[in-house]
């Protein structure tokens, strides 16, 4: 059994014992990444040493008998979207190829105060726009489960790194379904809290509306201790909601009798690939043999979700990106004759297309004489899809449904066909577009033998009943015990 | 008829401080067309007395005191600056 095959608890406990030490827990990580990083690429950036300073100084701590964090010596990577001090980080763009924050993101204070290692930076789509990190400016990453086909995204490396074995748990963001749809894809625990649950200081902006920083780990237990760690009340971030926190973790009894699961007919049919359906028909027997009441249910404006996501979301990018201009920090073109020069060569320059795409979709759903009929409308939409969820969950308590309509799609496949590929995220964004809290946890692998994820979806702030349940169905099945060979 | 012409994706690329290739004002044309006629299908509904929405969550103005606190010291703030001179960032000229 792999070191990172182990549960938390038993980590902590031969630690204290003495078994082991932090700094074999990130011996074990960076042995792990030697050993496979060629066949997956997660990561942009390593950050060794660092971490072996790190994991000493927590070894120390540990022989002084100190209490622990907890999330004590866990080896983490870090979606490069989110700031980490005096460590680059680039969200996978040319542009910020050289950039090197001053301060931490909040959900990396945080981390640190649990006492986790940052083990280095995990690679996206650039700017976190796409959905399968072909996007990012640096290379790809490839799916642990087949190097031909993509890990998904836009935290396609936080979710293969994690697949891989390389990192105990990792951090992602999702904006559109960014966190669950690469989890499922890699065969992971994927989770996106309410809006405005984990501060977004120090999470650099996409959709800022949409942004939500989530854990991905191997079991729905991990994704409760990350979580746990991460959700607080942030004045840094006035988005940030002031909730009393629960206990995530003991909220996993592995109960579900009369529990009332709502499945909406809209992400159960046309478009959804027949072996996912089956695979999440398969998983509702599961919950239905453990007490669990399960009904059809609607979601009416469901097929609305993507084209209201794919206004909103590049109105709102073009808006932050807008701020990119070269001249406090990042890359500059050189040779600009005038100020507007530079600001045009730098960013022709250093933005990738799909980045370009969405600046340019979102400049015009915003500007003068489209914005009613382009942002408004949109906003008016998502006020009825956010009534739908509203509707349903007066009478259940989680919905469930596919992850992804499909299982992980061939590298190259629709990178040059954005609509196709923006209805990837077709499950994952309504959720979004609600402000409302998912997981995605595995539920099988098809025939061509890559992982199917499984979306439980709760009312705001209730990521207590989302976690139980997908513990529940967890602790029932052994699909989350799958590894990939690499 | 198409919602978006070359023209305007010019214009728009003005607005937003991007140099367009001719191969991309092609690509981009064609390419939001194709977005924008798949947005039009928001049309199908009436939401003549739908409020839009502004928040997700019920959050109200986040007030905090008015305390004087430290800032970010001069010498962090230019660190990652591309040109910086006697302490100030650097650009090129402004005006002619």
């Amino acid at each position: 059994m792999s070191l990172f095959d182990k549960k938390l608890a038993d980590i902590h406990t031969e630690l204290d014992k003495g078994e082991l030490t932090v700094s074999d827990l990130v011996n074990a990580s960076f042995e792990r990444i030697a050993r496979t990083e060629d066949k997956v690429k997660a990561f942009i950036l390593l950050d060794e040493e660092n971490a072996r300073n790190r994991a000493k100084e927590l070894d120390e701590q540990q022989s002084r008998g100190e209490e622990k964090g907890l999330l004590f010596g866990l080896p983490a990577g870090i979606k490069d979207n989110i700031v980490t001090q005096n460590v680059t980080t680039t969200c996978a763009s040319k542009l910020l190829a050289n950039y090197n924050p001053i301060y931490n993101a909040s959900v990396m204070d945080r981390l640190h105060a649990a006492q986790s290692v940052t083990i280095g930076k995990l690679n996206m789509d650039e700017f976190a726009m796409g959905g399968s990190t072909e996007n990012s400016g640096f290379h790809n990453t490839y799916n642990p489960w087949n190097k031909d086909y993509v890990p998904g995204g836009s935290s396609g490396g936080s979710a293969a790194s994690v697949a891989a074995g390389q990192v105990y748990f990792s951090l992602g963001s999702d904006t559109g379904g960014s966190i669950r749809q690469p989890a499922a894809y890699c065969g992971v625990v994927g989770l996106k809290p309410t809006y405005g649950l984990v501060s977004r200081f120090g999470l650099v902006a996409f959709a800022s509306s949409l942004d939500q920083i989530g854990p991905i780990t191997k079991n729905v237990e991990d994704s409760a201790y990350v979580l746990q760690t991460i959700a607080a009340h942030d004045p840094f971030d006035s988005t940030s909601a002031e909730v009393d926190i629960p206990d995530y973790i003991s909220a996993l009894s592995g109960d579900v009798k009369g529990l009332r699961v709502g499945v909406p007919k809209e992400l159960m049919g046309e478009g959804i690939d027949p072996e996912v359906k089956e695979k999440v028909n398969a998983a509702l027997k599961v919950l239905e043999s453990l007490g669990a009441t399960v009904e059809e249910v609607t979601l009416p404006h469901t097929e609305y979700a993507v084209p209201t996501y794919y206004i909103l979301a590049p109105s709102e990018a073009s808006s932050n990106l807008a701020r990119y201009d070269g001249v406090r920090y990042g890359v500059r073109a050189d040779n600009a004759e005038n100020l507007i020069e530079m600001y045009r060569e730098t960013r022709s320059q250093g933005l990738g297309a799909e980045v370009k795409r969405r600046i340019m979709l979102g400049t015009y759903a915003l500007s003068s004489g489209y914005y009613d009929a382009y942002y408004k409308k949109a906003q008016q939409v998502r006020t009825l899809i956010k009534q739908d969820f509203d509707e349903v969950f007066k009478k259940y308590d989680v919905i469930i449904g596919p992850t992804a309509p499909t299982t992980a799609f061939k590298i190259g496949e629709k990178v040059n066909d954005p609509l196709t590929m923006y209805l990837e995220d077709i499950c994952t964004i309504p959720v979004n577009l609600a402000g409302i809290p998912a997981i995605s946890v595995p539920c099988g692998f098809a025939s061509n033998g890559l992982p199917v994820g499984l979306q439980i979806i709760g009312k705001a702030f209730d990521e207590s009943t989302i976690l139980r349940v997908a513990h529940a169905y967890e602790q029932n099945t052994d699909y989350h015990k799958a590894r990939p060979e690499l | 008829m198409s919602a978006i012409s070359r023209n305007e994706v010019e214009y728009v690329a003005k607005l937003a401080r991007l140099n367009l290739t001719e191969e991309e004002a092609v690509k981009y044309t064609e390419q939001l067309n194709s977005i924008l006629e798949f947005a039009g299908k928001l049309n199908e509904l009436d939401t003549a007395n739908v409020p839009p929405t502004s928040h997700v969550l019920d959050v109200y103005n986040v007030m905090r005191d008015d305390e004087v606190r430290p800032s970010v010291e001069r010498e962090d703030a230019l660190r990652n600056a591309p040109d910086e001179e006697d302490g100030q960032f650097k650009v090129p000229a402004v005006m002619e």
